[in-house]
């Protein structure tokens, strides 16, 4: 009874239609929004930022743009980091070349250029799915980091191979670079997440989102009814690396700062990842591509916490330890509960209405 | 609909013609020299015998096989072959013989689907969600409502498809179909796999969508109690070939029609 919809009733298709269609969903996203924008960078310390919130503000964005490609238009890629790649180099290249550009436009930028990119790369879609797809995608993952690492172009022929930020100032306050104070580079974050999450949703439920899932779940009946599949996979394509795309702008510009593409956008430190983050998240659902990455992001904190401040292991050893129980809980997850965290609480919600009753 | 009515319809204008269709897949020959027209306005069936051809002949109707040869009548010109987006654009759907929906999606988004080609907002304004984009949203979801009350899926306006049983995937389906406002309406074995009542409600949405929207319907089913009493017109095939067509009560007397379901005893 604590989560009931009783009595709620909708006189119109929009208040039917709407994001947060219950009240109690209201209450708890504007409670969150209060805290995230009004609480939070105010008591921001470096190490929440650094650690926790930024990274999982920028995972997010990665995962609400692999969900988009593979939960909601049903194309498996692999290739997450070498997009991720693209939106880094694409900022730093601008950086280059326009000092004075505002660095907000910097990164929408470098997400237009990521989702060319991405479009190029989405061709064989039409003729290849599933696991061949996969496959292609893993084909550009290797490709771009390699190009990246390969033409001296890209990182301006510095004899490290590495990429380093310049100070980019928002509203005078740096938000780039060594001096950036941790509550403008959160806020700078956040900002996009919200802005970009809510223009996800909302695509989502509209015509384009529902075109995307009629490829998704059976390509010919969508054929059939005047979706047109290669245009359809081809947006998702490019609205995905988009996403992607500012994602990794902003992990290499506002969260790390210095980069070396082979090691920072590496298939076992992105791509998979947020591929575990749509998956144990909940493949089609944008709240699982928020809990995925939180959950991917802390659990190797969590997981540190307890080994080494509780149990008293090594740093090294736990380090080991941490690796291990994060494959067994990934299978663990998968077996239990292949939908994802999303739908764990949808099933909350439902023990919620019927609460103090079992059914 | 009165005596008149019925008398009237076979006359009526030409929705689309086939003419001399071939269809081959390697040395399979799916038709053979298969010509027909169907008028506006009238429920039109095709029967015949297993792997007679009849789901291609729809297929080729609404551009999902391309026709080794022979030309489609349709809209005022004569083509080829047809692709599938303009067929949805000028108003032919269809549903499938085995359930062709979105099964993760809801009933809802299901019949949304159907005003896909319909709805025009590009994607920054759908991205935004705002003024004409959230009007036009609107707009169709009312167009669909009025689907939803006319087959009665209120109650699993919000049930995932995949979990619905057979007889209301199937019309869910047609559902689909109806909210793209079609003229011609292709039906793949609506009544298969379905008992008396549900074949009795089905074949009553699909009178009425013929009476009142004066939607074209071209039926494939194979309970012949059913075509010989809701269709106009039939066309019979057998392996690719047409051996019969006309009024349901000449095919009923047709020799070849009774040959070709029953067999011919070899000693005739």
């Amino acid at each position: 009874m604590l989560y009931k919809e009783t009595g709620q009733y909708k006189s119109s298709y929009k208040s039917d239609h709407a994001i947060f269609p219950l009240i109690q969903d209201k209450i708890a996203f504007s409670t969150l929004m209060f805290i995230a924008f009004l609480i939070v960078p105010f008591i921001i310390n470096s190490y929440w930022e650094k650690a926790i919130l930024v990274p999982f503000l920028i995972f997010s964005l990665a995962a609400i743009g692999l969900n988009i490609l593979t939960g909601y238009c049903g194309q498996v890629s692999l290739g997450t980091g070498g997009f991720m790649a693209v939106g880094a180099f694409s900022t730093y290249k601008i950086m280059t070349y326009f000092p004075d550009l505002n660095i907000m436009i910097i990164v929408l930028i470098s997400g237009l250029i990521t989702a060319a990119v991405g479009i190029l790369f989405g061709l064989p879609s039409l003729r290849i799915k599933g696991f061949y797809l996969a496959v292609a995608t893993l084909a550009s993952q290797f490709f771009l980091v390699w190009l990246f690492n390969k033409v001296p172009w890209f990182y301006n022929y510095s004899d490290t191979g590495q990429i380093t930020v310049s100070e980019r100032l928002m509203f005078g306050i740096p938000v780039t670079g060594a001096t950036a104070p941790p509550y403008a580079t959160y806020l700078f974050c956040l900002i996009l997440v919200v802005l970009l999450g809510f223009a996800a949703k909302n695509l989502i439920r509209s015509k384009m989102g529902r075109s995307w899932m009629a490829i998704r779940d059976m390509d010919i009946a969508a054929e059939i009814i005047g979706v047109p599949p290669l245009k359809t996979k081809l947006s998702a394509f490019a609205i995905s690396s988009f996403y992607i795309g500012v994602a990794g702008a902003l992990y290499f510009a506002v969260f790390l700062g210095a980069i070396e593409v082979t090691e920072s956008f590496d298939i076992m430190t992105i791509s998979f990842p947020v591929l575990f983050m749509i998956i144990i998240g909940g493949l089609g659902s944008m709240l699982g591509s928020f809990l995925g990455a939180a959950f991917i992001v802390t659990l190797p904190i969590g997981l540190k916490f307890i080994m080494v401040d509780l149990v008293g292991l090594s740093a090294v050893t736990a380090k080991h330890f941490e690796i291990t129980i994060w494959g067994l809980l990934m299978i663990i997850f998968l077996i239990v509960e292949p939908h994802g965290l999303a739908r764990l609480w949808s099933i909350a919600k439902e023990k919620l209405r019927r609460w103090p009753f079992p059914y | 609909m009165s005596l008149k009515d019925l008398k009237e319809i076979p006359y009526g204008k030409t929705a689309i013609e086939l003419k001399n269709i071939f269809l081959a897949f390697g040395g399979v020959k799916a038709l053979t020299d298969v010509s027909f027209d169907v008028r506006k306005g009238e429920v039109f069936a095709i029967i015949g015998p297993n792997g007679a051809g009849k789901s291609s002949m729809l297929n080729v109707i609404n551009g999902f096989y391309k026709p080794t040869s022979g030309t489609i009548n349709f809209a005022g010109t004569d083509r080829g072959e047809m692709e599938p987006e303009f067929a949805a654009k000028s108003g032919i759907a269809r549903t499938f013989q085995n359930i062709a929906l979105f099964k993760g999606m809801s009933t809802l988004d299901n019949l949304m689907t159907g005003r896909l080609l319909k709805q025009k907002q590009n994607f920054l304004m759908q991205a935004l969600y705002f003024g004409p984009a959230e009007k036009e949203e609107e707009e169709h979801r009312e167009k669909v409502e009025r689907v939803i009350d006319f087959l009665d899926l209120q109650s699993i306006r919000r049930t995932p498809v995949g979990s619905l049983p057979y007889g209301l995937q199937k019309r869910v389906e047609l559902g689909r179909a109806l909210a793209m406002e079609p003229e011609i309406l292709l039906l793949d074995e609506p009544m298969a796999g379905m008992n008396v009542e549900e074949k009795q409600d089905m074949s009553r949405f699909v009178l009425t969508v013929n009476n009142e929207l004066k939607t074209t319907i071209v039926l494939i089913e194979h309970d012949m109690g059913v075509v010989m009493d809701i269709s106009d017109r039939i066309v019979v095939l057998d392996y690719g070939k047409k051996i019969g067509s006309g009024l349901p009560n000449e095919i009923r007397g047709n020799k070849a029609v009774i040959d070709a379901y029953l067999g011919v005893s070899d000693d005739e």
